[in-house]
C-alpha cells in the first residue's frame, strides 16, 4: 500500500474524532446521544455497536459500489445498514443481555442514524473498501468520543458512579455528595453537547460558522 | 470486461443487485438469528426467573445476579400449578414443562373471553395458571402470579408478588413489553414499582381494590398507584390486568381457597 493511502487512512480516522465530529460539528446522530447516555456502561456498549456497524456498512456498501444502480441506492444501503443492526442486536441478546433491555429499542435505532447512512451515501459510494471501512471506524470513533464524555458526565454527576463503581459516596448511602437529578434525564444530554461543542470550538475556532 | 460496456443502470442489473442482495442478507441474518436463538432463550428464562425473584423481593429492583444464585433461591420455590375455574391446585403434571403462555393459544387448554370478561384485553385464557410460592417455616411468606395484559402496543408480560396473607402487594415487576420508552415504558421505572410495595390489593371480603389511577395518587392512600405521565393507555392497561388476574377469571378463586385468612 502507497504511503499516499495510510495517510488517507491516518486522516479518515482522525478528522472524524475532533475537526469533523459527526455529532458536534454535523450535529447529527442527536437522538440516540440523548437517550443511552445516563451511564458509562450504556454508552459504551451503545458506542461499540455503532463503530461496528458503521465500519461494516461503509465497507459492504462500498464493495459493492460499482455495481449499485443510482436508482435504488438509498434502499440497498438501507438494506445493508439494517441487516447489519439486526445482527449487532442479535449478539447483544445473546451476549449482553442485560445491557440489551437497557439498550432496548436504541441498538434497532442504528438503522436511522443519519451519520452511518450519511457515511455510506457521502464517502462509501465514491472510495474503495479498506478507506471507507476506515471512514466508517473513525466516524463511529468520533460519535463514541462524544458519547462517552456525556456518559462520564451523567453518570458521574447523576449516580456519584462511574461503570457502576462508587466514586463519590451519595447521601442517600450515606456519603456526602447529593446526586444531580437533572443529569439522569435526557435534556442535561442538550446542555453536556453543548458543552462540548462549545470547548471543541474554543479550541478549534475554524470550526466556526460564518457570520 | 466485456466487450459491451457493463450498464448498471439497466433495469436487468438492478433486478440482479435487488435479488442477490436480499437473498444474501436474509442469509446472514436468519444464519445468525438461528445460531444464537438458543443462547437468546436461555437468557429469556433467566431474566423471568430473575423478575420472580425481584417481584417477591429476595433481590433490589434491577439487582443483577449470578446463574448459580439464581438457581439456588429458585430450588427453594414451590411452584404449583392451578386451575382458575375451581380455584383449585392440579396434582400430576408436569410442572416445569408446563407453560400457560403456550396453553393460552391452544384451544383445548384455554378458553375465548367475551368482551365484557376479557378486561386486560387477551382474547384467550389458559386453564390453568402457575403460581410460585416462597415458604419460611413451612407458611406462605410470599406468593407471585404471573400476570400479562394489552398496553398500548403491546403485551405486557410480568409478576406481581403479595405477601402471606395474599391481600397486601409486595411488588411488581414487567420482563417483557414493548412501550414507548420514557412514557409507557416507565413501567420498568424503579421508582413506580417500589410505590406498589405495601399497598392493599384487596378489602376484607376479598375485593379488588387496588387501582392504578390517572394522575397522581393521594400520599397517604393504601389503595392507590400512580399514574404513568404521558401513557394513560399503558397506565390502564397495567390496571385492568391487575383487577383480571387477582378477580374471579383469574387467581381469585384459589387465593381465597388457599391463601388468604
Amino acid at each position: 500500500m502507497a504511503s499516499n493511502d495510510l495517510k488517507v487512512i491516518k486522516k479518515n480516522i482522525l478528522d472524524p474524532v475532533f475537526d469533523n465530529n459527526p455529532i458536534a460539528l454535523q450535529v447529527l446522530g442527536i437522538c440516540s446521544a440523548l437517550a443511552v447516555t445516563n451511564n458509562l456502561k450504556t454508552s459504551a456498549v451503545m458506542s461499540l455497536a455503532v463503530i461496528a456497524v458503521m465500519s461494516l456498512s461503509n465497507l459492504s456498501v462500498s464493495l459493492i459500489r460499482n455495481y449499485i444502480p443510482s436508482s435504488i441506492r438509498i434502499i440497498v444501503q438501507m438494506v445493508i445498514i439494517a441487516s447489519l443492526v439486526i445482527l449487532a442486536d442479535q449478539i447483544l441478546k445473546a451476549y449482553a443481555f442485560a445491557i440489551s433491555r437497557q439498550l432496548s429499542v436504541f441498538v434497532g435505532l442504528i438503522i436511522t442514524n443519519c451519520i452511518v447512512m450519511g457515511r455510506a451515501e457521502a464517502y462509501a459510494m465514491q472510495y474503495p473498501p479498506v478507506k471507507s471501512f476506515f471512514d466508517g471506524l473513525g466516524n463511529g470513533l468520533g460519535y463514541s468520543l462524544v458519547l462517552l464524555v456525556v456518559g462520564f458526565f451523567r453518570e458521574l454527576l447523576g449516580a456519584g458512579t462511574l461503570f457502576g463503581y462508587v466514586v463519590l459516596r451519595t447521601t442517600s448511602e450515606g456519603g456526602w455528595y447529593s446526586p444531580n437529578g437533572l443529569m439522569f434525564l435526557s435534556p442535561s444530554a442538550f446542555f453536556l453537547i453543548g458543552f462540548i461543542i462549545w470547548a471543541i470550538r474554543a479550541w478549534k475556532p475554524e470550526q466556526n460558522e460564518e457570520e | 470486461m466485456a466487450k459491451k460496456k457493463f450498464n448498471k443502470e439497466s433495469i436487468k442489473n438492478i433486478v440482479i443487485v435487488t435479488l442477490s442482495l436480499c437473498f444474501f442478507a436474509s442469509l446472514v441474518v436468519s444464519f445468525v438469528s438461528v445460531s444464537l436463538r438458543d443462547l437468546q432463550e436461555q437468557n429469556e428464562i433467566f431474566e423471568k426467573r430473575r423478575n420472580i425473584l425481584e417481584a417477591a423481593g429476595v433481590i433490589g429492583t434491577g439487582e443483577q445476579i449470578s446463574f448459580e444464585e439464581l438457581e439456588r433461591e429458585f430450588s427453594n420455590i414451590r411452584i404449583k400449578v392451578v386451575d382458575f375455574d375451581s380455584g383449585e391446585v392440579v396434582e400430576g403434571i408436569d410442572i416445569d414443562a408446563y407453560d400457560p403462555i403456550k396453553s393460552s393459544k391452544d384451544v383445548e387448554a384455554s378458553i375465548s373471553l367475551s368482551k365484557a370478561r376479557d378486561i386486560a384485553g387477551l382474547k384467550r385464557r389458559e386453564n390453568r395458571g402457575k403460581v410460585y410460592e416462597f415458604l419460611k417455616d413451612g407458611e406462605i411468606e410470599t406468593i407471585v402470579l404471573p400476570i400479562r395484559g394489552y398496553g398500548l402496543w403491546s403485551t405486557l408480560y410480568g409478576f406481581l408478588a403479595l405477601d402471606g396473607s395474599g391481600k397486601m402487594v409486595k411488588g411488581i415487576t414487567y420482563y417483557d413489553h414493548a412501550e414507548t420508552p420514557g412514557l409507557g415504558g416507565e413501567v420498568d421505572n424503579i421508582k413506580w414499582k417500589n410505590s406498589w410495595k405495601e399497598k392493599t390489593a384487596f378489602d376484607e371480603n376479598g375485593e379488588v381494590v387496588i387501582r392504578v389511577l390517572k394522575g397522581r395518587a393521594s400520599p397517604d392512600s393504601k389503595t392507590e398507584i400512580d399514574g404513568l405521565a404521558g401513557a394513560t393507555i399503558t397506565a390502564n392497561g397495567v390496571d385492568a390486568m391487575i383487577r383480571f388476574w387477582l378477580g374471579e377469571d383469574g387467581y381469585g378463586k384459589y387465593l381465597r381457597n388457599y391463601v388468604f385468612k
